[in-house]
């Protein structure tokens, strides 16, 4: 390729590591503080007892495995779509991948934590890994939370190495771009990575390899989130469709956390030269599809429901439609069809604006979905004497709100050490096509979508 | 270590001064490429291509296989405990864990192989030039002998305009 072209590139996506602003120190310091106050309240709620909490009989599950869906289904913005995006090789996919995969290490990492925070004494999480205890008690494999444990640890492996790997030849650069304690630092994490033709082969096939097994994976992860419902007789939770209503959902609000990232990166970064307009359009066109089949599975499940008319079902239906939750239910209905419907289905609106208004929007009623689907069943179960209220307190409340920070937190950090967009395969979306080109690779000019 | 090699703004010039280097009679393997990115529409890129890592994935998702079923029937039966009218060995739910063993047995497998036969982690680089990260493609032969260091030189001068380096 170019040589002027490659240096530019290299320059302008290592410029957000290599200078900094006040802006930034600022930014750290304010999320800092918020996680700080977040792990505070954690540690209160430890010391003081589950009692602080709005959790009570009957609702045992409430905000944290609400906020632990929805931070599992984020996490599905990065690592399944930048691997379907690999595999169809799709040109444009470029500048966006490890914008996306980030999001699905730092989403499980936060996810995962609140099966822990809810558990009230933390420090016994280690009963749910697999091994034999003094009493050669291993943990009960046919309990759907041990699921969650395999299959939240394998997403979790696969999403930090499908994010690391590509990250080499980067560190790379930086390495060999940088002076003093940088130079020390990425020399290491460069792993001493010279680029030989053997090298890079290498790393692209195992690339291949992990993108067609991450997808399976990423499926199976949020599939399983809905057996910890789906496995449990309570009314509306025990259905056969949970599982794909789940992935559709979880993909739904990846896609929405990735479009808003992006939006940020562009904005604060000045990443417009990289993150043009059609990537917003692209994934703008893939909400829309996503809103559409949310909107197929909300239908489908609440018409079945009515449809059967089964007393207890129809309690749940009821106070969610025009009972106590029917604000909630009709916020979201307006957050997750109508508003992302309007927006993305008009090309005119479907603009940078458009599509990262349709995202908050999504993020706002996929987290009020969650609620939906985890409390008002809970508190309508078989017989009324058991029925209940909840109401969150504010320990729920600041630990939600610091999770939010401690998102934007590690992004940023993460923005500011590693070239938030991957150097070298930004390259090769440039390189022009010999004679020698496969076939194959003549037919699909990717830099041609790479304006 | 001693080496000779140069470096090249354009592939099209790397790809001259790969054959020239076969034409002077040097093995494959004795010729090093690197790069900044890769560069797949050269045959010189594709000279290492051919891999087993997929089959060795393949393998990591069968002992993922057999590992996960070994763990799942054996810790049932160590504590055969009655739940919801299951079976004691249940494969409904031990199939997903044998899932989730399988892939990330393939997965490991897979950045295994890739860190034994990329040789990473490594030291720093023996072969490098650090032009190579502003887009320069590197072409070069490590511990050359010394009778073929001029022909060496002369192939890779007559690869095209080249900057010509000794170590």
């Amino acid at each position: 390729m170019n040589q002027a072209l490659a240096q530019r590139l290299s320059d302008d996506l290592l410029r957000p590591m290599l200078h900094t602003s006040w802006r930034f120190y600022a930014l750290v310091a304010c999320l800092g503080a918020i996680v700080a106050m977040g792990i505070g309240t954690w540690f209160y709620q430890m010391y003081m007892g589950f009692g602080m909490t709005g959790i009570n009989m009957p609702i045992y599950w409430a905000f944290y495995i609400t906020n632990f869906v929805f931070w599992i289904g984020i996490s599905h913005a990065g690592t399944l779509i930048s691997a379907i995006l690999r595999l169809v090789n799709a040109g444009w996919r470029r500048p966006v991948t490890r914008c996306a995969e980030v999001i699905t290490v730092f989403a499980l990492m936060i996810g995962a934590m609140f099966p822990i925070i809810h558990l009230g004494r933390p420090w016994l999480f280690f009963w749910l890994m697999p091994y034999p205890s003094n009493r050669m008690i291993w943990p009960n494999f046919r309990s759907p939370l041990v699921w969650d444990f395999f299959a939240i640890s394998t997403y979790l492996t696969g999403s930090v190495l499908f994010l690391l790997l590509p990250m080499i030849p980067d560190f790379a650069l930086v390495r060999d771009k940088t002076t003093g304690w940088r130079r020390r630092i990425y020399g290491k994490l460069a792993l001493g990575w010279q680029g030989t033709t053997k090298q890079w082969h290498r790393l692209e096939s195992a690339m291949q390899i992990m993108a067609i097994a991450i997808i399976p994976v990423a499926v199976s992860v949020h599939t399983i989130v809905s057996f910890d419902f789906s496995m449990a007789p309570v009314p509306m939770w025990h259905s056969t469709m949970f599982g794909p209503y789940f992935v559709a959902g979880a993909i739904f609000s990846g896609i929405a956390a990735l479009i808003i990232a992006m939006a940020a990166l562009r904005k604060f970064l000045h990443m417009e030269e990289y993150l043009h307009p059609i990537h917003f359009q692209n994934l703008g066109k893939l909400l829309l599809m996503m809103c559409l089949l949310w909107a197929y599975f909300i239908f489908a499940e609440r018409l079945t429901t009515w449809y059967g008319n089964e007393q207890s079902e129809m309690e749940v239906f009821r106070v969610t439609q025009r009972g106590s939750f029917a604000p909630l239910y009709w916020t979201m209905i307006v957050c997750n069809f109508v508003v992302p419907f309007v927006l993305l289905s008009l090309k005119k609106l479907r603009t940078v604006a458009g599509c990262v208004t349709a995202s908050f929007s999504v993020l706002v009623g996929m987290w009020l979905e969650r609620f939906l689907i985890v409390v008002p069943s809970l508190s309508h179960k078989y017989l009324p004497y058991t029925w209940g209220h909840y109401r969150p307190r504010p320990v729920e409340i600041m630990i939600t709100v610091s999770t939010f920070a401690a998102m934007t937190l590690l992004y940023t950090l993460f923005a500011k050490l590693v070239p938030i967009i991957s150097v070298w395969e930004l390259k090769v979306g440039e390189h022009p096509f010999p004679q020698e080109s496969p076939a194959d690779v003549r037919q699909h000019p990717l830099w041609k979508a790479h304006p | 270590m001693k080496a000779v090699y140069a470096l090249y703004a354009e592939p099209d010039d790397v790809q001259r001064a790969v054959d020239n280097l076969r034409a002077a009679g040097l093995t494959e393997p004795e010729i090093v490429v690197i790069s900044s990115e890769p560069i797949e529409e050269y045959e010189f890129s594709r000279r290492d291509a051919a891999t087993w890592l997929y089959w060795i994935a393949g393998g990591g998702g069968v002992i993922g296989l057999l590992f996960g079923t070994w763990l799942t029937r054996m810790t049932e039966l160590a504590w055969p405990l009655p739940t919801g009218n299951m079976p004691i060995v249940a494969w409904w739910p031990n199939l997903i864990v044998i899932f989730e063993l399988t892939m990330l047995g393939g997965i490991l497998a897979t950045v295994i192989t890739l860190f034994i036969t990329a040789k990473i982690p490594a030291g720093e680089p023996k072969l490098y030039d650090p032009d190579v990260a502003d887009g320069k493609i590197l072409v070069g032969v490590e511990n050359p002998r010394d009778a073929s260091v001029a022909a060496i030189e002369q192939a890779l001068r007559s690869g095209g305009v080249a900057d010509l380096k000794r170590r």
